[in-house]
């Protein structure tokens, strides 16, 4: 056992530039083979039960709920509107509606944000700010519902629940890009 | 004062300085000293015992370093700051939800979805794991004030801060469970309020991503993320969550509402995302705002990154721009982390302005804002920002911000 060890972490002598976990040995900066040290517990079925609750843009990770725009305004004027206002415009923190496309428009849902589900899994994990995940799944549904009405995306009868959300077309989505910085003498 | 070898500040406080509030009271023997120290400043320390050796160092009363805190951040003071390495109390914050308590002994790392052996790790699981140890900046790449002459370094730029980050390299922890073919994203969870989540290239963990457990020798801070944070050397801050517990691997990105509708940036009229790289810049911390400058030797000094790599020079100008010449870097220039610079100036009291300018080893020459503007548009949004900053230097000696507006 001893021998096999060893022989694991032999350094060996490779060009380390670029490497992140280099050393110096015997004056020479090398890496080491790091072996497998075989750490943590397999059983995790409580935790992900408990903490994967997030959305992906296809819509995998929506649990099963539904709701209509107009089952989510008694809720966004009681848990909402203090922070984001009567209609979700007003402020004083973000700006949640907004369907102007003009370039000096202020940031909103209808005119910014690239993906419906996005909604759902904020929502979800960290609102109200005063008492997050403290949302109902129904409740959330609601919410995405009214602001997705609000933003003009949905009409107020639509049925938002685990297969329509992810359909629903985000306006901004086409306007957005890859990131085409790369260091060098031009500036992007 | 015969043979005192104390003052007690309280008894020298005459009825007529406290009515006044006066900061300077005088002692007995004419002195003017200052009465807002400590009580038992000696007149002389070389005629008293000190105190004894501590459990804890403390920083000295006489020095008044704080971040400036508002209500999604708090700022480092680089102008009041020695070196390179940003004491760990005074490291810049930005948080989503608060900083939360955390017991070590309840932490979990949860790591799942494409590998192996979905696997839960507590702490003393990944101290057990080999230790590695870097210097490097850390940086919001909401970094950019400007607007008005009287701003210091610690408004204009403080949401960037240098420590030597220890903990287990990404790659050696995802060995741990086992990376499948087709892994090219992951999702990062902190165990906030916000439970922060960005989506992390794979590339990025493999290359040099860390999971940080210590800061500047101890464990992080619980403003930094403790017990555990993600560090991505060069990338914008938001990148390295903090107070992480969970790790899900997947083929795509999670498109989080970080990475959406905020640290996504305008664009000559489209969004740019996944700009992780924090492009090269550079900020002249002596003099400016708020101190003054007399006729004569000036050092001029500051500190300059890059996201990218190495800082290969950094040029000085003491005439608005027109002229530049190279400062002095001090050694050691690390990958990816704040490099010391110095330049000496005679200034022969006329009005103008300094500034400086970084090139990297990629070859990027920090621009003006000018040319950011000409770059992405007058309507670009306000991540990504790193103009070269100017400083008016006044007749008088003031130092003053040349504010850069745009909008």
């Amino acid at each position: 056992m001893k021998v096999f060890l060893f022989s694991l972490v032999t350094f060996i002598a490779v060009s380390c530039k670029d490497r992140a976990d280099s050393y110096l040995h015997e004056g020479k900066a090398v890496s080491t083979a790091i072996p497998v040290f075989n750490v943590g517990n397999v059983s995790v079925d409580s935790f992900v039960n408990s903490w994967d609750l997030d959305i992906r843009p296809d819509g995998a990770g929506l649990p099963p709920g539904e709701a209509t725009p107009l089952i989510g305004q008694p809720v966004f004027e009681q848990k909402c509107a203090t922070c984001h206002g009567a209609t979700g415009r007003e402020g004083p923190m973000n700006v949640l509606v907004s369907t102007d496309t003009t370039a000096t428009a202020v940031k909103g849902i209808g005119n910014y944000w690239p993906y419906a589900t996005t909604l759902f899994d904020y929502i979800r994990r960290a609102m109200p700010y005063q008492s997050p995940g403290s949302l109902s799944n129904d409740e959330v549904y609601a919410l995405t519902a009214w602001l997705l009405f609000q933003n003009k995306l949905i009409n107020d009868t639509f049925k938002l629940n685990r297969i329509s959300l992810p359909d629903i077309e985000m306006p901004a989505r086409k306007n957005f890009i890859k990131d085409d910085r790369t260091g060098g003498p031009v500036i992007r | 004062m015969g043979n005192r070898k104390t003052i007690s500040r309280r008894s020298l406080l005459t009825g007529s300085a406290i009515a006044a509030g006066l900061a300077l009271v005088r002692t007995a023997t004419g002195q003017w000293v200052n009465a807002l120290v400590p009580e038992k400043i000696p007149l002389d320390p070389t005629k008293q015992l000190g105190a004894p050796q501590g459990k804890m160092g403390t920083r000295s009363t006489f020095e008044k370093l704080e971040k400036i805190p508002s209500d999604t951040s708090s700022r480092t003071p680089l102008h009041l700051l020695q070196g390179t390495i940003t004491p760990s109390d005074l490291h810049f914050e930005r948080n989503h939800g608060g900083v939360p308590a955390i017991d070590p002994n309840q932490y979990r790392l949860l790591i799942h979805g494409m590998v192996d052996k979905p696997k839960v790790f507590t702490l003393e699981d990944l101290k057990r794991l080999p230790s590695f140890s870097r210097i490097a900046f850390l940086e919001c790449s909401g970094n950019f004030r400007t607007g008005k002459e009287e701003l210091t370094p610690q408004q204009i730029c403080g949401l960037t801060s240098q420590s030597e980050w220890s903990g287990v390299l990404l790659s050696t922890l995802f060995r741990e469970v086992g990376i499948r073919p087709g892994a090219s994203w992951f999702l990062a969870e902190g165990s906030d309020a916000a439970v922060m989540t960005r989506s992390i290239p794979m590339e990025k963990a493999l290359k040099d991503g860390i999971l940080a457990l210590g800061q500047n020798g101890e464990a992080l801070r619980p403003e930094q993320g403790y017990p555990a944070r993600l560090f991505l050397p060069g990338w914008e801050g938001n990148t390295s969550v903090k107070w992480i517990r969970r790790i899900e691997v997947s083929d795509q990105p999670f498109m989080t509402r970080e990475e959406t509708s905020r640290y996504t940036e305008k664009v000559n009229g489209k969004i740019r995302q996944f700009s992780f790289d924090m492009d090269a810049r550079s900020i002249i911390t002596f003099p400016t705002y708020p101190v003054s400058i007399e006729k004569g030797w000036i050092e001029i000094r500051g500190i300059a990154w890059s996201g990218r790599g190495k800082v290969i020079r950094v040029d000085i100008s003491t005439d608005a721009g027109k002229k530049w010449q190279p400062a002095m870097l001090q050694e050691p220039v690390l990958d990816k982390a704040h490099a010391y610079f110095r330049y000496f100036w005679k200034w022969d009291g006329n009005s103008t302005e300094i500034a400086s300018r970084v090139l990297d080893e990629t070859g990027y020459l920090q621009p003006t804002i000018g040319q950011l503007i000409n770059a992405r548009g007058k309507d670009m949004g306000g991540y990504h920002l790193n103009p070269i900053t100017f400083w008016q230097v006044k007749k008088d000696g003031r130092i003053l911000l040349r504010p850069q507006n745009w909008k």
